[in-house]
């Protein structure tokens, strides 16, 4: 345990991606098996264990010390686990803050899947007996369920393939035929065994994404047009025997929009747009204010399902059968799309429309007047762009409509006044300089709603890295979809540049805070 | 009990011999335990402390007036017997012993129960009233053993040698200790040191503390100190001075680095938990080992210390002393 209690603290402590990474990529390399692969799995969100209930390690500890000390403990220190594994009393005779080395983590595992939810407490805290703080801290993470010690699946995948030179998106495309403690992973890395066959299975593929429309116009004979949606984009990747959803970041969704993935029977890989059917929009697609009540959700409701009916509107055609039509043109792998809708529920999806205009001045007007709130903007697709992954320069644009928005990333909150004097409702953010820093571009208090403020007032305080007086310095992950209506030089601020009437639009939990707008790309905003 | 000691929140005053111990404001006669600024103010008109507490207030306030006490001799003053003993805190550090009207007062000022190669040991002695801090009165507050720390400092160091480890490490005390023991650990390398310690380390090893070869960080090129232990007080880590450095890893020697948040929030990149104060576990023991009538807590968490001498039968109570308590000192 005390290894991977070591990774955990030095994942916490480390500030730079390229620390993180050497130093998953060393515990990959040295831990024995099976520790090593269950790290991988609790690093990479599947190890879900949830064996235990925040509730009854309050109980437990307060059965083992003073409770009022107990609390006056866990007002200083805020974490739960963190305090309860400060404060555990050493035993009698014991030497304090001793890992002994009885416990591995694939023992720690084994006890937890399977003990039954009341034995759970008790084997709990046998084993905390035998670990020192930092070996309790992450027993009791791994009991709960959740490490939180804020890497992405992606960086620990990337960390692994790192210690064994291996390309990660080689990891990802074999990822999804293994599963934990990835026996067959480690011995493919080590040379023991070949790659594991992800054939068969469900795996996921890289998304092609856009850049922003930066050119005055674009020939529409050479580009198609299409909405931008502005729901969360996904990929279906269906076998024929099981079907998932994958988000842009590559995380199984399907648990989230099981009624979308049992819709889908068929086998083919596709590109779309999940959206929720609003009453107000008319059954049409709703704003993505509706669609954020089902995210991020664990166990979804048939109320929730009712009253928000997921579907996706279909963009593009990877993979059908066994035909892989990603190396074709768009306009190819469009008619393979339109002619595989048939066999489709058309309550669960439908096909993107192309927009109709002869030249670029009649789509601006066209765009200029859409008012679907589920708009975000126009997709312009070169018709012979093949379905590449990332972002290709001049095949794919994005032309999103107004009002201004930019991706930035949260860096400091400030409580706000009067009813909301008790949350940090005001948020400074920033965006990146072309040497990687983070400059202020804004500050905003409004556009969210009081369940949107309450989980960024729960994100400040859980994130906080510094505090002056009222402000608090956040850790900079979080990225804001910022609105504004216009933006314009200023010398007040250090990046040169103030925003008119900003608002935050949006929380974007899917977007990592690296891949958010430059302050070079808001000055070609500048008015 | 005991009516001629009076806690005010600008110290504690002993009313026949008209003196005050630690006090914040300047005063006539001042009794001061330690160095650190929090306890030593300058501005007094004559002030009784150990010969190495007075050196290290010459040094930060200038020359002032002063008699030194040894640990163990008795001075008197309006029939007041006062003892010094060591308070195992710093070097100098001192506990006072208060004898009169057939009472015994001890104020520690801080102190801490763990060896500490830089000065004498804490000294338990019996007494009516126990003054104590409570800078670590919480139960979350267990200091690791001091060695397995150390072990973490050099491993750290043995595993980047193109890198250097940059200490965060209070001024007085704290830096000269981690010194001392990675000399005790047979590490003989030159430690480079911020301008800020160099007039403190070099009045340690006056007074006889071995601190080995120091060299200045500063006017060093980067690639000479790779590979090296680089001290610093805790306001240079995040500062620009910490620029020069090469790729610094950034350690912080500090009770508070048990709490992850805080170490977070220091940008902290390997905390090394060496506390100069007494741990939970240390402050109970010292309590119930002193056995006094009743315990006063001064500065720190007095609430959780308060409530354990309560659920003990101890009888207790919180002194609110203030300007107690720099963070960057634990």
């Amino acid at each position: 345990m005390r290894a991977f209690s070591q990774l955990l603290d030095g994942l916490v402590y480390t500030r730079s991606r390229n620390g993180k990474l050497a130093l998953i990529a060393a515990y990959m390399r040295e831990a024995p098996d099976p520790d090593r692969g269950w790290a991988l799995a609790a690093l990479t969100g599947n190890l879900d264990l949830k064996a235990v209930k925040a509730s009854a390690i309050g109980e437990m500890i307060r059965a083992r010390t003073d409770p009022v000390l107990y609390e006056m403990s866990r007002d200083y220190v805020g974490d739960l686990a963190e305090t309860v594994a400060l404060l555990w009393p050493k035993r009698e005779d014991q030497p304090p803050e001793v890992d002994d080395g009885s416990l591995s983590l694939s023992a720690v595992v084994d006890r937890l899947h399977a003990v039954s939810r009341a034995a759970a407490p008790d084997a709990l805290a046998q084993m905390m007996d035998h670990l020192d703080a930092s070996g309790r801290f992450a027993l009791l993470k791994l009991a709960t369920g959740g490490l939180r010690v804020g890497i992405s699946a992606r960086l620990a995948k990337t960390g692994f393939a790192q210690g064994f030179g291996l390309d990660v998106d080689d990891v990802e495309q074999v990822w999804h035929a293994l599963s934990p403690p990835y026996a067959a992973l480690f011995d493919w890395a080590e040379g023991r065994s070949g790659r594991p066959d992800p054939e068969g299975t469900p795996y996921f593929r890289p998304f092609m994404l856009a850049h922003p429309l930066e050119a005055d116009s674009v020939d529409l004979t050479d580009y198609a047009a299409e909405w931008k949606w502005d729901g969360i984009r996904i990929q279906i990747v269906g076998t024929g025997a099981e079907t998932r959803l994958y988000s842009r970041a590559g995380d199984d969704i399907s648990g989230s929009f099981p009624e979308v993935a049992q819709a889908f029977t068929g086998h083919a890989v596709l590109d779309g747009e999940l959206l929720v059917r609003g009453a107000f929009q008319g059954g049409e697609a709703a704003s993505f204010n509706a669609l954020q009540q089902r995210l991020g959700r664990k166990a979804v409701t048939a109320r929730m399902m009712d009253d928000y009916p997921a579907f996706v509107r279909l963009y593009d055609l990877l993979i059908e059968g066994d035909d892989d039509l990603r190396a074709l043109p768009w306009t190819d792998r469009r008619a393979r799309l339109e002619a595989f809708m048939p066999n489709l529920e058309p309550d669960r999806f439908d096909l993107s429309a192309i927009i109709d205009a002869p030249d670029f001045e009649a789509l601006a007007d066209i765009r200029a007047g859409a008012r679907d709130a589920a708009i975000e903007g126009v997709m312009l697709k070169r018709r012979d762009s093949p379905y590449v992954a990332g972002r290709k320069a001049a095949l794919w644009y994005k032309w999103k409509r107004d009002p201004l928005t930019a991706d930035c990333v949260m860096m400091y909150a400030q409580r706000g006044h009067g009813k909301r004097s008790s949350f940090y409702s005001d948020y400074t953010f920033g965006c990146w300089t072309a040497d990687g820093e983070l400059l202020p571009v804004g500050k905003a208090y409004s556009g969210f709603t009081d369940e949107e403020l309450k989980w960024l007032d729960r994100f400040v305080r859980q994130n906080t890295v510094n505090r002056f007086g009222p402000v608090r310095e956040v850790e900079k992950s979080l990225v804001l979809e910022v609105a504004f209506d216009s933006i314009h030089d200023s010398k007040r601020h250090k990046s040169g540049l103030a925003m008119r009437f900003p608002r935050i639009a949006r929380i974007r939990k899917d977007k990592p805070a690296h891949e958010a707008d430059t302050v070079d790309g808001l000055k070609k905003l500048v008015v | 009990m005991a009516h001629w000691i009076e806690p005010h929140p600008t110290g504690i005053y002993i009313r026949p011999a008209d003196a005050w111990i630690d006090p914040s404001m300047p005063q006539a006669r001042a009794l001061v335990t330690h160095g650190h600024a929090d306890h030593a103010r300058g501005g007094h008109d004559h002030v009784w402390a150990t010969r190495e507490t007075l050196a290290i207030m010459a040094l930060r306030y200038g020359t002032a007036s002063g008699t030194a006490v040894g640990y163990g001799e008795e001075v008197r003053m309006g029939g007041v017997t006062i003892r010094y003993a060591p308070a195992g805190h710093v070097l100098g550090s001192a506990q006072i012993l208060l004898e009169h009207a057939g009472e015994r007062v001890v104020v520690t000022g801080d102190y801490k129960r763990r060896p500490d190669p830089t000065c004498l040991p804490f000294e338990p002695m019996p007494c009516d009233i126990f003054v104590t801090e409570a800078t670590f009165g919480l139960p979350v507050f267990r200091h690791p053993d001091t060695g397995s720390e150390m072990d973490r400092l050099l491993g750290a160091l043995h595993a980047h040698p193109d890198r250097c480890v940059l200490v965060g490490a209070y001024a007085l005390g704290k830096a000269q200790r981690v010194i001392c023991e990675l000399r005790g650990r047979g590490h003989h390398d030159p430690i480079y040191i911020h301008g800020a310690l160099e007039r403190m380390c070099a009045l340690y090893a006056d007074f006889g503390v071995d601190l080995g070869e120091l060299r200045p960080a500063t006017g060093v090129p980067a690639k000479d100190m790779r590979g090296h232990i680089v001290v610093a007080p805790p306001s240079a880590l995040n500062d620009r001075w910490s620029r020069r450095l090469p790729d610094p890893i950034t350690a912080m020697a500090s009770g508070w680095m048990r709490v992850r948040q805080r170490a977070r929030q220091k940008n902290v990149e390997l905390p090394l938990v060496i506390s100069d104060h007494a741990d939970w576990d240390e402050l109970t023991d010292t309590i119930r080992e002193v056995a006094p009538t009743e315990t006063w807590i001064t500065h720190g968490r007095e609430e959780a210390l308060l409530h354990w001498c309560m659920t003990h039968q101890i009888r207790a109570r919180a002194l609110a002393l203030i300007g107690r308590e720099d963070e960057d000192e634990g």
